[in-house]
Parts: structure tokens; C-alpha cells; sequence
């Protein structure tokens, strides 16, 4: 049942996005940004955790589990350190992802062809 | 039906919106689930060897980064993004592609003001907003779970 879950959410949120971007004429960049926060806000009132647990990677592989992973990180620092952990919390716990995200990024863009504009 | 290229381009018109609508989402669902569902493969898979939820998370994400950036650099996620619309933006293999995409077009340009800032032409408002909010909710969450 679990893949079930997965694949419903996953797909929910997507299409989601596809009624944004078709209706509102939102560009991609804004509905990237929009889930983002949309993201921390629902971890932020405790929301996001519940759907993680329900739908795992349908919630946390689209990209509002990015913002998930920054309150939680926030969340968890702040318990740890107090104010010391108000900064740098978010970008500790999605570190791996954003490091990710920049060297696999700037070196597949390197090596690859160059796109026609 | 005798009908001119002009009443058929308007029939045309009035008969897609809602039926586009309706397809790109069921594409977007269908994509997107799957891309969910290997994310959810790859966890097991990291899970299986020991490793810790979080890590296995976040080793998840970077996985799914990578492919989404060599899937990118080899113009595949291009082809898949036709037909999975929004369910290849929206999983994170769609932020790597979103950073590839346009550091692969303006690569010309050099290293530095090519690739190195437009590879952030997306990536970077997701990262000011979504750090910048996670920053706001660490000082509410201080400040409501006492000094």
C-alpha cells in the first residue's frame, strides 16, 4: 500500500501544479518558489510531518519536501542551540540536497553540449 | 461536414481548454507518481543498507539531483518534460533540471558568467525564498517555545 500512497500524493501535487500553471499562467519559477514556501508554512503549522509519514517520498521528493526539510532542520536547530541554530538550521538540514543540487548542476552543465538557444 | 479552416480553428479552440487541462494533469499525475514512486525505491534501497532515515533522505534527494542533472545534460529530461508537463517540475529532479537547463544554453558565455550564475536563473529565488522562510519560522518557533 505504501507505493500506493507514494504514486497518489506524488501525483496530486503534480497535478496540482499543471491546474497552476495551465489556469493562473503562473511560470514554473513561481510555482518552484510557491511550493517551496508553501512547504516550510506547512511544516511550520505541523501539517507536512503527518503527510510525510502518510505518502513518504510522494511528499518529500516533490520539491515542497525541500521546504520541508529547511523547517525541519530550522526546527531542529533551534531546539539544539536556541538562537545560535536560528540561521543556520534550514540550510543544515537541506545541505545535502543544495550541495547536491549546485556541484551535480555545475558539473553536468560543464561536461555536457552546449544547447542550441 | 462542410467546414472552413477558420470555424474549425474556432471549434478548435473552444473544444481544448478544459480537455488540455484535463490530459496535462492526468499526465502530470501519472509522471510525477512514478518519479515519486523511484524516490521511494531508492530510499528503500538506502534504507536496506543501514543507513539512517535522514540520511537515506537526504541521500535520496541527491540521487534523484544527479539523474535529473545527466538526464538534463543528455537531453532526455527535455523529452520526458513534454510529456510529464508540470510531473517532472515539480520533484526535485526538476529543480536539477531547472539549474542544468539554462547553465547548458548559456555555457557559451563562459564559466563564470555563463554557468555559474545562469545555472541559479530558477534555482536561486527557490533557494532565497525557501531559506529565507525556513530563517522566519526558526525565529517564530524561538520565540513561541520560549527565551
Amino acid at each position: 500500500m505504501k507505493f500506493v500512497y507514494v504514486f497518489l500524493v506524488g501525483g496530486l501535487l503534480c497535478a496540482i501544479a499543471q491546474i497552476l500553471i495551465d489556469k493562473t499562467k503562473l511560470s514554473p519559477a513561481r510555482i518552484m518558489v510557491g511550493y517551496v514556501v508553501v512547504g516550510v508554512l506547512l511544516t511550520a503549522v505541523g501539517l507536512y510531518e503527518p503527510l510525510v509519514k502518510f505518502a513518504h517520498a510522494g511528499a518529500t521528493v516533490p520539491i515542497m519536501g525541500f521546504g520541508y526539510t529547511l523547517a525541519k532542520g530550522a526546527a531542529k536547530a533551534v531546539g539544539e542551540k536556541g538562537w545560535l541554530g536560528v540561521l543556520g538550521g534550514g540550510v543544515s538540514g537541506a545541505g545535502t540536497g543544495i550541495a547536491a543540487a549546485v556541484v551535480f548542476g555545475f558539473l553536468c552543465a560543464v561536461f555536457s553540449k552546449p544547447k542550441a538557444k | 461536414m462542410n467546414i472552413s479552416n477558420k470555424e474549425y480553428d474556432v471549434m478548435v479552440k473552444k473544444a481544448t481548454p478544459n480537455s488540455k487541462l484535463f490530459t496535462d494533469c492526468v499526465k502530470a499525475f501519472i509522471v510525477g507518481g512514478i518519479i515519486c514512486v523511484i524516490g521511494q525505491i531508492i530510499m528503500e534501497g538506502y534504507l536496506a543498507l543501514d543507513i539512517k532515515k535522514d540520511d537515506a533522505s537526504a541521500l535520496t534527494s541527491a540521487t534523484l539531483v544527479l539523474v535529473g542533472a545527466l538526464l538534463t545534460a543528455f537531453g532526455v529530461y527535455d523529452k520526458i518534460a513534454n510529456l510529464g508537463k508540470a510531473g517532472t517540475l515539480v520533484p526535485i529532479t526538476g529543480f536539477a533540471n531547472s539549474i542544468v537547463s539554462p547553465a547548458m544554453e548559456y555555457k557559451t558565455e563562459g564559466l563564470v558568467p555563463g554557468v555559474g550564475s545562469k545555472m541559479f536563473i530558477i534555482a536561486g529565488p527557490v533557494l532565497v525564498y525557501g531559506i529565507t522562510a525556513s530563517v522566519i519560522y526558526a525565529v517564530i518557533y524561538k520565540l513561541l517555545t520560549g527565551m
